[in-house]
């Protein structure tokens, strides 16, 4: 367990400010204590400071995971992030997708979102923007990459793809092996 | 209308007396052009000829039996249009065609069976007409309906004795011979007779005094309950006997209630959802639910569902939980406050962790341990999913957990068990466990609930207290655990703040407990619809580990290994054996776990300070230094 590289710290806010923008601010600067990233086994835990002093305790190998895990690095230097972020990046989401009742199933079952299924889209929403999806009752189902435009996406064909498939809560069930 | 009605067919029921048959038909068919519903009626008339031909066959000449067979008839007719008195008070004309159709089978049945009967009875019948002729008021049908409620009425005494008399030659059972049961060894059981069979035994041993056979003692009976229950339940002969212990009276519906499944109940993550909010939710997706009962806020019964619940949107998204009822329990006991420090020492796969959570409300810290590396990912999955963010998760054997981490304001510790309270949900366990596991398990539990004790800190302000848990229903497992570490340990029992479920043992079979062992809280599947269960509190009140029985205690745990070796010595017996057994060998043993004990700490320490160190190395600048250090380790 360690903080993270300046380098590291770049790639992962990059990557992070694709779906919360300058959000971030507000991860790290939070009234109800101090929060920080750590870097375990290649994956990054946010969590609380006291919390992490507490885990500082266990031993490397039978830390398993500590807070919330954001995802990992991959053996690239690329940073992947995990479902298990969303709780945290969909309250800050800057642009959102919402998907009808009848492809909420499809796209938790890790399919991309395709027009016929898309009931709502963030206004001025760019070509390959980060994008939270949501169900019609606003319940956080995965985060993808917007496919097309808002504007383009107003005279796609049924079975365009507007927003790639990216994670999904179905995860926890279908890979919970992979999870941390 | 209705009573020109009557009056015709008062006259037609005078008319009828007497008459044959034939004639009567005809008449019913006038009757039945003036009824109302034409298609009730024709299959009335149907009926009446079955009736009609089954009373060709017994006998045509009695004028009474056709008097009986044409009162039915007459008040058949009656109770469509719905006019004699006597039936004014529970026919509904409205309602005619229905409550026809239901009387009409009751009444065939009655003559059907007792055409007999009634030949005899018919003088008697007579005479009480008689003497109901005072009251000249009643209608000739009026007489024909109570004399009918009096032979029912008689009848009904009648099976009764009858039964009764069975009753009395079977009441001596008389128990199998040696050599029917070795006839029945070699074949294959018949369930039927098993069943019976116990039924009988169950019986005698409730009135041994009285139904039993002279010469068979109790203890014969006993064993042959227990043969038939575990041939019939298919449960091993070990198991039995624990379970007949402990329900001497209910075996049999502990052992049925084994058969059915416990309904599935979920539990609402307070974090993120409402009950009330997640009930409309899984309503609307066809889920048939209630809640649990009085003694949870949070909990839903699952009755039936048309969708699968453990892949709902709502289950993906952390809103519920799918937990058994008595996986409640002793996270309930345990009543987390905000701001703690909580140790889950067997957390897997985390439902007790994640409502510990849920009441700390995200605040304080967790530290879920499991065993098992594998099913530590399962905490994981649901600490993510259910959205808590205060928990460490680590991957520990729990005995050695103090060396890691004292200091806890609570300490849960849901032990690993034998599961002889979930038999619905693994059947497996009936056969496969045996003398030995049990030890096996309860040895480890004592292990296990020092080390809890030990990672508890006494001195907690708000806190300091322990659970002890377990889904088995054993009492070597559970409250035997719980005397052993209230030997070792300044810990007392205290309230469990559960206020239903039974009380634990005091004293059972050769073993007496301490006197507050009543604290701790006992369920079982056929009193309380949970999965069986044992919860009980501790609450620690000296850091100090007392130092008489810390000697003993050392020495004990190796005798106790020893002792699982002898699989014929009783686990409770330690207070003695141990002295008996701990001679050269142990003792040098226990020397050189204390040496061992000795390096880890240092070792633990060492390793402590190491990391302590290297935290302060941590400069961004200097962070390749490390990764080449950490690579080179793996």
């Amino acid at each position: 367990m360690r903080p993270l590289t300046e380098e590291e710290t770049k790639i992962f806010f990059e990557k992070l400010s694709k779906y919360i923008g300058e959000n971030i601010k507000l991860l790290l600067d939070r009234p109800d204590g101090t929060y920080c990233f750590r870097l375990h086994k290649d994956r990054v835990f946010y969590v609380r400071e006291e919390i992490m002093k507490l885990a500082g305790n266990i031993a490397r190998k039978n830390l398993i995971s500590m807070g919330t895990c954001f995802g990992k690095f991959t053996g690239s230097q690329k940073f992947k992030l995990h479902i298990t972020a969303l709780d945290f990046i969909a309250p800050y989401a800057k642009y959102k997708v919402w998907v009808k009742p009848s492809a909420e199933q499809q796209f938790v079952y890790g399919h991309h979102v395709m027009k016929s299924g898309l009931g709502r889209i963030t206004e001025n929403t760019p070509q390959y923007q980060g994008v939270i999806v949501y169900s019609m009752n606003d319940l956080p189902l995965g985060f993808g990459v917007a496919a097309k435009t808002t504007q383009e996406c107003r005279r796609a064909d049924p079975m365009a793809i507007v927003s790639f498939h990216q994670s999904d809560i179905g995860e926890y069930i279908r890979s919970e092996e992979k999870l941390v | 209308m209705k009573k020109e009605e009557q009056k015709a067919k008062q006259t037609a029921k005078v008319k009828d007396k007497g008459q044959n048959d034939l004639k009567m038909k005809n008449q019913n068919a006038s009757k039945n052009q003036k009824g109302k519903s034409k298609n009730v009626q024709g299959v009335k008339r149907k009926k009446e000829e079955v009736e009609e031909e089954e009373e060709d066959n017994s006998d045509e000449s009695e004028d009474e039996s056709d008097m009986e067979e044409d009162d039915s008839d007459v008040s058949d007719s009656g109770e469509v249009t719905g006019y004699t008195d006597h039936n004014k008070d529970w026919l509904k004309p409205a309602k005619s065609g229905e409550a026809d159709s239901d009387n009409d089978d009751s009444e065939d049945d009655i003559p059907d069976d007792f055409s007999d009967d009634e030949l005899s009875d018919d003088d008697s019948d007579e005479d009480d007409e008689n003497s109901d002729d005072d009251d000249e008021d009643l209608l000739p049908v009026e007489k024909k309906a109570k004399k009918l409620e009096k032979k029912q009425a008689r009848d009904k005494k009648l099976a009764e004795k009858e039964l009764m008399t069975n009753i009395t030659q079977t009441e001596k059972y008389t128990l199998p011979s040696g050599q029917e049961v070795e006839q029945e060894t070699n074949q294959p059981p018949d369930i039927t007779l098993v069943q019976n069979r116990i039924k009988e035994v169950m019986g005698v041993l409730a009135d041994f005094k009285e139904k039993r056979t002279e010469g068979r003692s109790r203890q014969e009976y006993i064993g042959q309950l227990r043969k038939d229950l575990c041939t019939y339940y298919s449960y091993n002969d070990f198991l039995m006997e624990k379970l007949m212990q402990i329900f001497p009276l209910e075996i049999h519906e502990f052992l049925e209630a084994n058969e059915v499944q416990r309904p599935v109940t979920i539990r609402t993550n307070t974090l993120k959802t409402r009950r009330r909010d997640l009930a409309q939710a899984l309503i609307n997706r066809g889920v048939n639910l209630d809640p649990i009962g009085k003694w949870s806020k949070v909990g839903l019964v699952v009755y039936d569902s048309q969708v699968p619940l453990g892949a709902t949107p709502e289950y993906l998204a952390g809103h519920y939980m799918l937990q058994g009822g008595s996986s409640f329990l002793p996270v309930m006991a345990l009543a987390p406050q905000e701001n703690e420090r909580i140790l889950d020492m067997a957390s897997a796969p985390g439902g007790k962790t994640t409502y510990i959570a849920a009441l700390m409300k995200n605040t304080g810290t967790i530290f879920a341990n499991d065993a098992n590396k594998d099913r530590a990912k399962a905490i994981v999955g649901n600490i993510h999913r259910m959205g808590i963010t205060n928990t460490v998760i680590s991957n520990y054997d729990g005995r050695i957990y103090p060396t890691i981490m004292k200091g806890f304001d609570r300490v849960l510790l849901d032990a690993p068990c034998s599961g002889t309270g979930v038999i619905a949900k693994d059947v497996e366990v009936k056969i496969n466990k045996d003398e030995k596991d049990i030890q096996r398990c309860s040895h480890l539990q004592r292990e296990l609930i020092l080390a809890a004790i030990d990672s508890c800190d006494a001195k907690s302000s708000t806190g300091a207290y322990i659970v002890y848990s377990t889904c088995s229903i054993l009492v070597e497992e559970n409250e035997a655990v719980i005397n052993y570490a209230l030997k070792k340990r300044n810990v007392k029992l205290v309230p469990t703040g559960l206020d239903f479920g039974r009380e634990g043992f005091v004293k059972f079979e050769k073993h007496r407990f301490h006197q507050n062992m009543k604290l701790t809280k006992r369920f079982y599947p056929h009193t309380h619809n949970l999965d069986g269960f044992f919860v009980a509190k501790l609450k620690k009140f000296s850091n100090k580990v007392p130092v008489d029985p810390d000697k003993q205690g050392t020495t004990e745990n190796v005798t106790e290994q020893q002792e699982t070796a002898v699989v014929n010595q009783s686990s409770e017996d330690k207070g003695q054996s141990s002295e008996e057994i701990s001679q050269k060998s142990p003792e040098t043993k226990t020397m050189k776990k204390k040496q061992t004990n000795v390096k880890k700490d240092k070792q633990g320490k060492s390793k402590w300070m190491s990391t302590k160190g290297n935290k302060k190395q941590f400069k961004p600048g200097q962070f390749k230094k490390f990764k080449n250090t950490s690579k080179g380790k793996k």
